[in-house]
């Protein structure tokens, strides 16, 4: 349906290109949280995998730093519209995390756990290859509370939802289980470019 | 299992000044579920040659009258889509709409309160529609509007605020205007007093631009509230 009387700022080509649909480009960094933000102290820091409630293998923040680190720089959407071009993180794959805590993924689905409580589902193939990191550093330095510090999930080829702050752990789960807003009418899966942003789209 | 969210052709019924940045846009809708007080819409507006664009409102009416909703909706410089609001929609005209969206920044009058709302700038949308559900649905529920604006003219629902708040025995209302000469910021000693004020929150909502809700949450949490009791939104900015 045309909206009468409206044009739109429409922008430039080669950015149109790279906006997923119903997205808008921001040079700002928006923040997206339920409440907030979490005060955690890195002593106590904990980042705990987990088959069901079983832990399989955890780090403390030490411990976490000493593994093998990945940069990654590209563009990443949330669901409330916003869209940030080549935005630059630091931290260990998925992959790296796995190799270092010595196991195949038990299951083909998990919850990422926040120290918020929050909770988000992601199948195990869109973290694996590369995919997806446990982020600690953006633009050079360590993530801001604000924006998810410590450390955060970074899955960047879904709705930033998916990228949970203040990660504290990947938990394995038989089946796909919704998470906090995957519960609220959002999206099980989040593909910006298919524009998965609610349930039955 | 939560309901599709279809786009719907919604008629715009009313289209008034609100403030002098604000206008007031009512829309007359169906809901595959109803809302609930804090929730928003999408809108989609299409040109001639196809290309979308899409913006989050909140809801200011209450959900006991849900065929009609009201958006209020703040003109940003340069703004795609509030601009478009502003100066070229008007009643008659059909927009792509689709809600209820949004399952955490909802209050229902089962949970009860005290409630204390902090709202920046056209962040007290959301929170006018939790106070008039709360009047009519249950208005023993104590509640207490905490509004920051620049100026008293562009306090959203000024004469409704100040009635309910001389009509209402459960309703208190603070204002804080941050410009003239005695403008003033939402400070630790104005959380203070709004707490004094309702006793110990059961629930808190803070709503407005990105910078204004963090200070808020910060200043909150260091006033001893539970993180758990306090639910956000940001517009942006
Ligand atoms: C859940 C939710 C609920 C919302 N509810 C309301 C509401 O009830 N009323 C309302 O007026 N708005 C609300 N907003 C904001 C709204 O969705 C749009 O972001 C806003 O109208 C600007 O869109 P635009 O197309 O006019 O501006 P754009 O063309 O996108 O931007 C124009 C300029 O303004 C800046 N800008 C964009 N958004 C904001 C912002 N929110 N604050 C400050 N600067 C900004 C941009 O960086 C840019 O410089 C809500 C947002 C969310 C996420």
């Amino acid at each position: 349906m045309v909206t009468r009387g409206f044009t739109g700022r429409r922008p430039p080509r080669p950015e149109a290109e790279r906006l997923p649909p119903g997205q808008y480009l921001t040079e700002d960094f928006p923040v997206l949280q339920l409440g907030p933000t979490p005060k955690i102290d890195l002593a106590r820091w904990r980042f705990t995998l987990r088959e069901g409630s079983k832990p399989l293998k955890s780090w403390s923040w030490t411990e976490f730093e000493a593994l093998p680190r990945t940069r990654w720089k590209g563009d990443i959407h949330c669901v409330t519209k916003w869209s940030k071009f080549d935005t630059a993180w630091e931290g260990v794959t998925i992959d790296d995390l796995m190799a270092a805590a010595g196991i195949e993924a038990p299951t083909p689905y998990l919850l990422a756990e926040g120290y918020d409580d929050y909770t988000t589902n992601v199948p195990v193939a869109d973290l694996a290859g590369g995919k997806a990191m446990v982020a600690t550093r953006y633009a050079g330095a360590p993530i801001p509370p604000d924006h998810g510090g410590p450390a955060r999930l970074l899955v960047p080829h879904l709705y930033f939802w998916k990228s949970a702050k203040w990660v504290k752990g990947l938990r394995f789960t038989q089946k796909d289980e919704a998470g906090f807003w995957e519960l609220r009418g959002y999206h099980m899966y989040g593909d910006p470019w298919r524009e998965q942003r609610f349930t039955g789209d | 299992m939560p309901t599709p969210l279809t786009w719907q052709d919604a008629t715009i019924t009313a289209a008034v000044p609100e403030t002098p940045r604000v206008r007031r846009l009512t829309l007359a809708v169906g809901w595959p579920a109803p809302f609930r007080a804090g929730q928003h819409v999408d809108v989609r507006l299409t040109a001639p040659d196809g290309y979308q664009a899409q913006r989050s409102y909140s809801i200011a009416s209450s959900p006991t009258t849900p065929e009609t909703i009201d958006l209020l909706i703040e003109r940003l410089d340069d703004g795609e889509v509030s601009g478009f609001f502003a100066d070229v929609a008007e009643p008659g005209d059909a927009i792509e709409l689709r809600g209820p969206i949004g399952g955490a920044f909802v209050w229902d009058p089962r949970m009860g309160g005290p409630l204390l709302l902090v709202a920046g700038g056209s962040g007290v949308v959301p929170l006018l529609s939790m106070l008039r559900h709360r009047a009519e649905a249950a208005p023993g529920v104590p509640a207490l509007l905490l509004y920051s604006a620049r100026t008293a003219e562009d306090v959203i629902a000024r004469d409704e605020l100040l009635r309910r708040d001389a009509e209402e025995p459960g309703f208190r209302l603070m204002l804080a205007l941050t410009q003239g000469p005695s403008g003033r910021r939402i400070d630790a000693g104005r959380i203070a007093g709004a707490l004094a004020a309702l006793g110990m929150p059961a629930h808190t909502f803070v709503c407005g631009g990105n910078p204004f809700v963090s200070a808020i949450s910060d200043l909150l949490v260091e006033a001893g509230l539970p993180a758990r009791t306090i639910r956000t939104e940001r517009f942006g900015g």
